[in-house]
């Protein structure tokens, strides 16, 4: 992992932490953003972590864009020595599989599509090796999800998989962009998940639709109250399937702003993960769970 | 007071200088796609620079006034009329209460931008009122201005004057064909060298599918790319990258064959690679181009960069300073 430095204009320093995706690299990036923020280096404006890389935005008229390259380069062995662990929040995510509205969708661009015969589900489960659309659910909604980015459009989450490499989801995105894709939607696109904040274009594959807010500009959905946007990098999701009749009564829930997703404080440390995937991932599933 | 839309023309809405520090959550700066037309527009008018007014592209509103105050339009060059009367651009011009403001076609550029003395007067959402349609935030309810919507104004805070003008050295011109300066970049080694240099060369049209999030180039030759495996995560083709941020002024392009240059509501991040940067002087020449306008992308160094940076804060002073 050799983090390239290069210039985005005269306005921003990128920085690829590294080239793949991995959660070391969102870790490294993470800590490095961190660090960068604590320093409140004159002339930055504006911080923004990414997958694997970050990017910040500085005023060439307060600060050169050399002396700020050379302070971020200097803060990259510090960021090597902190630990990666983090407080953060494990979300339960409700997500209506195989729903009417993003079947519509699908539908509406297939021909955009690499498997114009089938639906987005079935063409993910066969790729990637799954018996069947209720196989591949399972796993998709069987492992948390690592809210690695927050973008695209207003608060959208990009999540990565929590389980080890071999056994990730992996499926490329729609050939030509779809032009519509429905609010809330859960996508799909080369490792990561992605819930659709806002109604619009996407390339993403579709695989459900969640009645849970995301995004909301207004700020009355109760727990928007303080900040339109839900998610933060850094946040865990655990996706719960649900059918239509409990799809129903959570948007009436919503709708009555009644609706609180259920979410637990907890701590991550990068490197027991790692050391026992899957024994982790139970732990967490067992905090969600358990009241 | 308050303005009455009467017709809001092909895209109206409500900008300022825009919503910095929210690009972390996908919330775009959004704001003037041409920012020294909107900055003279509100000095013109007595206002802050960072006053709120409204950015039409193509088309001129029709717009009526319910008290007298004092107008300017800047920007693209589009005959600007009160009550039919035909009147110059670049001048702050009388409006008396019951006048009607509309515009013939537009002759150059693509935007204009209509300052009222006080400003528009929307409220303000995380730090800005311009519109970001796509988040329904900010703007006049989060949209484009529509056929009878009723547009609070401010209370001026100076006395403005009409008749001050903006000399004509200090109107930006729309030169055609445009060029555009960028500093290569970002994902540039994904390309072969050649290829690098046929992009710089070669002559580009700005494609229809241009707007405040991006605009789209084609004409030149498609890409080559260096072979590489593709990382982890990153996706097949070979345009992809595992998804990142993206800088405003980057420019994208998906499966090597139309260059897409993010503009003031662009998306934050995605798996496109980006062979460089539009500089931070040739973002508003961008706002107004038509589509269809030849473009040449020039490639330039960062210290060329600045120096153009400084050349455009030097004329803004200079308009300040006219204005005064």
């Amino acid at each position: 992992m050799k983090p390239r430095y290069t210039f985005g204009g005269d306005e921003h320093l990128f920085v690829e932490v590294d080239e793949e995706m991995s959660l070391d690299a969102f870790f490294k990036s993470l800590s490095m953003t961190r660090i960068i923020a604590e320093r409140a280096i004159e002339g930055v404006t504006e911080i923004c972590p990414a997958n694997a890389s970050f990017q910040v935005k500085f005023d060439p008229d307060v600060i050169s864009p050399e002396a700020l390259l050379e302070e971020v380069r200097s803060i990259e062995a510090e960021a090597g020595n902190t630990d990666p662990v983090l407080q953060t929040r494990l979300i339960e995510v409700p997500v209506f599989y195989q729903d009417p509205w993003t079947h519509e969708t699908l539908m509406r661009f297939r021909e955009r599509h690499q498997d114009p015969q089938g639906t987005d589900l079935e063409y993910a489960a066969r790729i990637n090796g799954y018996s069947s659309v209720e196989a591949f659910i399972a796993a998709h909604s069987g492992s948390p999800w690592f809210v690695s980015m927050v973008g695209f459009v207003a608060g959208l989450p990009f999540m990565y998989q929590m389980v080890e490499r071999e056994r990730q989801i992996q499926v490329p995105k729609y050939l030509r962009p779809r032009t519509d894709t429905p609010k809330h939607t859960v996508g799909y696109g080369g490792c990561f998940s992605c819930i659709y904040s806002v109604r619009g274009a996407g390339g993403y594959q579709m695989f459900g639709i969640t009645p849970m807010p995301i995004f909301d500009p207004d700020q009355k959905t109760n727990y928007l109250e303080d900040f339109m946007v839900f998610f933060r990098p850094g946040d865990i999701v655990k996706f719960k399937p649900i059918d239509r009749v409990e799809y129903d009564r959570t948007v009436e829930a919503v709708v009555k702003n009644a609706f609180k997703p259920k979410i637990r404080e907890v701590e991550f440390d990068l490197r027991a993960f790692n050391a026992d995937i899957k024994g982790y991932n139970a732990r967490l599933e067992g905090m969600i769970n358990g009241d | 007071m308050a303005i009455k839309v009467l017709n809001p023309g092909l895209l109206t809405s409500v900008q300022d200088l825009g919503r910095p520090g929210y690009f972390h959550l996908g919330i775009p700066v959004s704001g003037a796609m041409d920012r020294y037309a909107m900055r003279a527009a509100n000095l013109l008018v007595g206002n802050e620079e960072s006053a709120a007014g409204l950015e039409a592209v193509f088309v001129g509103p029709q717009l009526a006034f319910d008290e007298d105050t004092v107008i300017a339009v800047t920007g693209a060059d589009m005959p600007v009329r009160i009550d039919g009367e035909i009147q110059p651009g670049w001048t702050a011009l009388p409006v008396k209460a019951g006048q009607v403001l509309s515009f013939d076609f537009l002759t150059a550029g693509a935007r204009i931008y209509i300052a009222v003395a006080g400003g528009i007067d929307v409220p303000v959402a995380l730090g800005s009122r311009s519109t970001y349609p796509i988040g329904a935030l900010g703007g006049f309810e989060g949209r484009a201005i529509a056929t009878d919507d009723e547009l609070p104004v401010g209370r001026p805070t100076v006395r403005a004057t009409s008749g001050r003008s903006v000399p004509d050295d200090l109107r930006r011109a729309n030169p055609v064909p445009v060029e555009l300066r960028i500093l290569p970049g970002l994902y540039d080694h994904r390309v072969t060298k050649a290829s690098l240099d046929r992009f710089f060369d070669e002559e580009w049209k700005v494609a229809p599918e241009a707007d405040r999030m991006g605009y789209r180039f084609r004409g030149g030759t498609p890409l080559e790319f260096n072979e590489r495996e593709q990382p982890f995560g990153a996706g097949s083709d070979p345009s992809n990258i595992v998804d990142s941020c993206y800088p405003y002024g980057s420019v994208q392009v998906p499966g090597g064959t139309e260059p897409i240059i993010l503009h003031r509501d662009a998306v934050s991040g995605g798996g496109y690679f980006m062979i460089g940067t539009v500089i931070s002087a040739d973002m508003d020449l961008i706002g107004q181009l038509q589509p269809n306008t030849p473009a040449r992308f020039r490639r330039v160094t960062m210290e060329q960069a600045l120096e153009a940076r400084h050349a455009c804060a030097a004329m803004l002073d200079r308009l300040r300073k006219a204005l005064q």
